[in-house]
């Protein structure tokens, strides 16, 4: 199959003069694009998948954002919000997937903005407050990057031979982001490791902090048994993602945490729309701007 | 002027000794009649300079007498720095921003991890030192890295390999 065109992301768009309040400001982001579908695969199931990596994108690239200006060191900074860039692009392409296929015209922005909670597919891991501030700290927001990219990268790894065109397109450019991410959270996590006995003592708890939420990665959902050749049935990935963390582990002299997952809530984790208290308040945040202001730019 | 050779001259707006041709994001232009469809690819999946060069591309276009412009984005296939053509690596140095090595197609296999950042030769764009030494992964942009050269202790950018 040739991609060359398979994916248009972004057309012309009107009123581009204007800058952006919220949001992105096209008219329509994948107008122009190859919208065929693979044959005989399910929209609802393709939609909910495109939204669930979409989230998982969006909701960690926010986290993230919340380091800019508070991070240990200025590089750090910079670094942590060139990360959570490259995830708010990956979220804006499976957000804008996720529209096109649902078919019921809602964009980009309106499936980041004007979603509920609920309505969130993400895993828990990426909402869970690890800082800045009381929730959690540095070493904890990298234990979570560690674990987060580790486990993203071995999906879009093989993500990369969907049968999908888009999903196919957007993991052959995220993968050498992710790998950058990845590294990036390896290399602090052996420097925080082999620090003082304090930063030891921090990425120890940090890890212990993260680890409850590792299990729901690799949980398979409905949704990604239901498209088979399409979707990446996470359940297959933790040999090659646990051979990766304890590569880390063992070179920081850690050893993997032994901390029972957290509980489904009835049977419903993130990727069921069931989320943590965290979600609520992030997206309380995040969405401010676009609910009060419908449409507003400057 | 052909509207390829409008295209070509516009310049990128993060890296603006280069030209989007010499930066390799610049895919195709079509021309027929006044109409131009120019395609291009973005560097990084949220590189937030996309918008700049659709906008200058136009722009340029529509001064050149082009009516109907229309810039479209493929993500297929990703973009490498290995497109950044030997013009480009040339200017880059020129300016004193340390061009990327060459990296080739990525083995198959699962992505190898590094726990120090991989020894790189990125001798240093002012003096030709190979004694630099990375400050950090990520700069003011994300497609540079910071980097020191040991010799003349000058620190300067490197546009990192993707
Ligand atoms: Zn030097």
């Amino acid at each position: 199959m040739s991609f060359d065109n398979a994916y248009e992301a972004i057309n012309d768009g009107a009123g581009e003069d204007a800058h952006w309040a919220f949001g992105t400001g096209f008219d329509d982001p994948l107008a122009g694009v190859d919208r065929a579908l693979p044959a005989g695969v399910p929209v609802a199931e393709l939609t909910a998948y495109c939204l669930m990596l979409g989230d998982d994108a969006l909701v960690l690239s926010q986290r993230l954002a919340e380091w800019c200006s508070r991070a240990p060191e200025l590089e750090e900074d910079v670094a942590l919000a060139n990360i959570a860039l490259d995830l708010l692009g990956q979220a804006r392409l499976l957000l804008s997937r996720a529209g096109e296929v649902e078919g019921a015209g809602r964009d980009e922005d309106t499936l980041a903005y004007l979603r509920d909670e609920h309505e969130f597919r993400n895993v828990r891991l990426v909402e869970i407050d690890c800082g800045p501030g009381p929730g959690g700290d540095f070493a904890s927001t990298i234990a979570r990057l560690l674990v987060f990219s580790s486990w993203r990268l071995a999906v879009f790894s093989r993500l990369v031979e969907s049968a999908d065109p888009v999903l196919s397109a957007v993991a052959a450019k995220g993968v050498k982001e992710l790998a950058y991410h990845r590294d990036h959270a390896a290399q602090w996590t052996l420097r925080l490791a082999g620090g003082t006995e304090y930063s030891r003592e921090r990425m120890v708890a940090g890890l212990a902090r993260v680890w409850p939420l590792v299990g729901e990665l690799f949980d398979p959902h409905p949704v990604e048994l239901a498209l088979p050749g399409v979707a990446v049935d996470p359940s297959l990935l933790r040999p090659e993602v646990d051979q990766v963390l304890d590569t880390v582990f063992g070179a920081a002299g850690l050893h993997r945490p032994e901390i029972a997952p957290l509980s489904p809530v009835a049977g419903r984790t993130g990727r069921d729309g069931a989320h943590t208290e965290a979600l609520g308040y992030l997206l309380a945040e995040m969405q401010y701007l676009a609910r009060s202001l419908p449409g507003a730019s400057w | 002027m052909t509207a390829r050779a409008v295209a070509e001259g516009v310049l990128d707006p993060e890296l603006p000794v280069l030209t989007l041709a010499e930066l390799g994001v610049l895919r195709e232009v079509i021309e027929s009649d006044d109409r131009v469809v120019v395609t291009i690819t973005p560097t990084y999946s949220g590189c937030p300079a996309i918008e700049e060069m659709r906008r200058d591309l136009r722009t340029a276009l529509t001064e050149a007498g082009y009516r109907d412009v229309e810039v479209r984005t493929v993500l297929a296939p990703a973009w490498t720095t290995d497109w950044i053509s030997e013009s480009g690596r040339r200017k880059l140095l020129e300016h004193g921003i340390a061009p990327p090595a060459r990296v080739g197609p990525r083995p198959a296999g699962p992505v190898p991890l590094n726990l120090v950042p991989p020894p790189a030769r990125v001798p240093c764009p002012r003096c030709g030192s190979a004694e630099t030494t990375e400050l950090s992964r990520f700069s003011a942009t994300a497609c540079k890295a910071l980097r020191r050269c040991e010799s003349c202790r000058e620190p300067f950018e490197h546009v990192k390999e993707l």
